[in-house]
């Protein structure tokens, strides 16, 4: 409990093109605890990560980011952008998208070769190469990252985001793109770093179920506010029920553990993403 | 054409005497000189241009040289001072071209190609008429749109090393911050990398390496050096940095391929750098495609 919070928001609201996505946002998240941001499409999720990046301006209300401004931490911040793919013909290699997440924001030109010389860019090609190993990449990490599967991908990307060791990781929609027992496996990975290096998590989700087990909180965001909590508190069926506009039932297994039957999203966002649907107005 | 007036060089079986001939001739000297500054920079400048899919706004940059280079021969001044100002002035122009305002600055670039479309075929109307305008200037415009290599003079060469040592000396302070915001936009926003500067930066890079390579290949044919030497160097190998050094060798190979048989035949050296270019190019799709894919694979 003692230093500055994570993340800490008051009666925060932000605007795109004048309309405002939600407001009265209160959080107070504390360093090292594992946070979902649940919702539906198009409600802002994407949004809130903007701002805690400092990309995006709040119109009303005060955020606070590893105690400071937002932008202002973006040294000691891992981020990994929803759903980007590569372009096939990029011939970038996996390992090299690793390695500008460590040293790509420093001015001047990498040098060819430079390992053979420099303790330090030895240094930093072990770390790259012990991130990619920790996310279990290794086997493609030399392969241009274009040609790369999206879940490949994908975890060359987490491995950028990690390489740093952040103290807030911020991931937007981590799992997508990833099938069922790799999701529970990078889930599972992500919560192990959460524990062990004492880092923060801040992780945007579709489908609650495989990060469930590791949730210290919970962050739903439905049109116009939020509602923050632990997962007992917000994850029942009555309250996702209002948020989503749909009927979604919660279950307890025999070992305490939740899970959320019904959800709409899960099974089904890779079609509806595009749609534009309407939501359901809750709250 | 006018080459043949300066002598009748003949190629032989002996390179000594080749080379010798090559560079007897002061014009020709110059020639090799800028030849191979502009392929330097084309070459690092050009290998950017790919990865950022820029190659459109590169080849409208050249094209707005064009009518600088004709007006500056029409009012009788130097025609390299119109390839600079001219192409540079347009990059600050498409540089500063609105951009969506968040996020995807990749897909941004998508927005810019109906502005600078509609400017392309302006400049080239332009360039036109000023050749025109100026009487008997006519036949040198193909010079201007296709490559010429007579009458480099000193003060050109020192203009294009001064240009182009600069450029490369920018591009030397900006290499790593400039390949994370083209690889990874938003990621590098995030830590702090100032993309949208980069981009800004990177298209006045853009607007100097594209009046560098007009002065050799022409307005119509700068992808000789602007994109071939990439698309060849991508094809033999992903590691950015040997990437980047082949595409700079591949460059200048061509330039001076190009600039000797121009010499030594009857035929412009526009034609026969684009030649050198395509050839590197297919050599090293066939390469990989023979014996690149197994040895990649383990490891
Ligand atoms: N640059 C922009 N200009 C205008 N509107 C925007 C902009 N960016 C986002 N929006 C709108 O803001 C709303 C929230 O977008 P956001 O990306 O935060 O949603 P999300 O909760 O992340 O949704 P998803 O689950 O689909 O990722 C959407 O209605 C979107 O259309
Ligand atoms: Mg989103």
């Amino acid at each position: 409990m003692t230093g500055p919070p994570a993340v800490w928001a008051e009666a925060a609201a932000v605007a795109v093109s004048r309309r405002t996505l939600w407001s009265g946002v209160d959080l107070d998240i504390a360093a090292g605890e594992f946070v979902a941001v649940l919702g539906p499409n198009g409600v802002g999720k994407s949004t809130l990560v903007k701002v805690l990046l400092g990309s995006l301006p709040l119109s009303a209300g005060r955020v606070r980011v590893l105690g400071r401004e937002p932008g202002g931490a973006s040294q000691e911040i891992g981020y990994l952008p929803q759903r980007r793919s590569f372009d096939p013909s990029l011939r970038v290699r996996g390992v090299d998208v690793v390695r500008l997440g460590l040293d790509g924001d420093r001015w001047g030109a990498p040098i060819p070769g430079l390992a053979r010389v420099s303790a330090a860019a030895r240094r930093a090609s072990a770390r790259v190469a012990e991130v990619i190993d920790l996310v279990g990449a290794s086997a493609y990490a030399d392969r241009p990252i274009g040609r790369l599967s999206g879940g490949e991908q994908q975890r060359l990307l987490i491995a950028q985001a990690l390489v740093r060791r952040p103290r807030l990781l911020i991931l937007d929609e981590p799992l997508d793109s990833l099938d069922l027992p790799n999701q529970s496996s990078v889930a599972a990975l992500i919560a192990r770093i959460s524990r062990e290096e004492g880092v923060t998590v801040l992780m945007v989700a579709h489908d609650v179920n495989p990060i469930l087990p590791y949730l210290d909180r919970v962050v739903y965001i439905a049109a116009g506010g939020a509602v923050a909590g632990t997962p007992a508190e917000v994850i029942t069926g009555p309250i996702l029920s209002r948020l989503y506009g749909t009927a979604i039932e919660v279950l307890a297994t025999s070992d305490g553990r939740l899970v959320v039957i019904g959800e709409p999203e899960a099974p089904a966002h890779h079609t509806d993403r595009h749609s534009g649907h309407p939501h359901a107005d809750p709250l | 054409m006018a080459l043949l007036a300066v002598a009748a060089p003949r190629l032989g079986w002996n390179p000594v005497s080749d080379i010798d001939q090559l560079l007897r001739y002061h014009f020709m000297l110059n020639a090799l000189r800028a030849g191979t500054i502009v392929a330097v920079a084309a070459g690092a400048i050009g290998w950017f241009m790919i990865l950022r899919r820029q190659s459109f706004v590169g080849h409208t940059l050249a094209t707005v040289g064009f009518p600088g280079a004709s007006g500056a021969v029409w009012l009788g001044l130097p025609a390299t001072w119109g390839y600079f100002g001219f192409c540079l002035a347009a990059a600050m122009v498409v540089g500063l071209l609105p951009r969506r305002a968040l996020g995807a600055a990749s897909s941004g670039l998508s927005e810019e190609s109906a502005v600078i479309g509609t400017v392309q075929a302006m400049a080239l109307g332009a360039g036109f008429l000023f050749t025109s305008l100026y009487h008997g200037f006519l036949s040198g415009t193909t010079g201007l749109l296709f490559g010429s290599f007579l009458g480099v003079t000193d003060a050109q060469v020192w203009t294009l090393l001064a240009v182009g040592l600069a450029a490369l000396a920018v591009l030397v302070v900006i290499g790593r911050p400039l390949l994370f915001a083209s690889v990874d936009p938003d990621v590098a926003r995030a830590r702090g990398v100032p993309v949208g500067a980069l981009s800004f930066l990177f298209v006045l890079l853009l607007g100097a390496a594209a009046a560098e390579v007009s002065q050799i290949t022409g307005t119509l044919l700068i992808f000789a050096l602007l994109v071939m030497p990439a698309a060849a160097a991508q094809q033999l190998t992903t590691r950015t940095g040997r990437s980047l050094a082949l595409t700079v060798l591949i460059a200048v190979a061509a330039t001076w391929l190009g600039l000797a048989a121009a010499y030594f035949s009857a035929y412009p050296v526009g034609f026969y750098i684009t030649t050198f270019g395509f050839a590197a190019y297919l050599l090293a799709a066939s390469t990989r495609l023979v014996g690149g894919r197994p040895r990649r694979a383990g490891r």
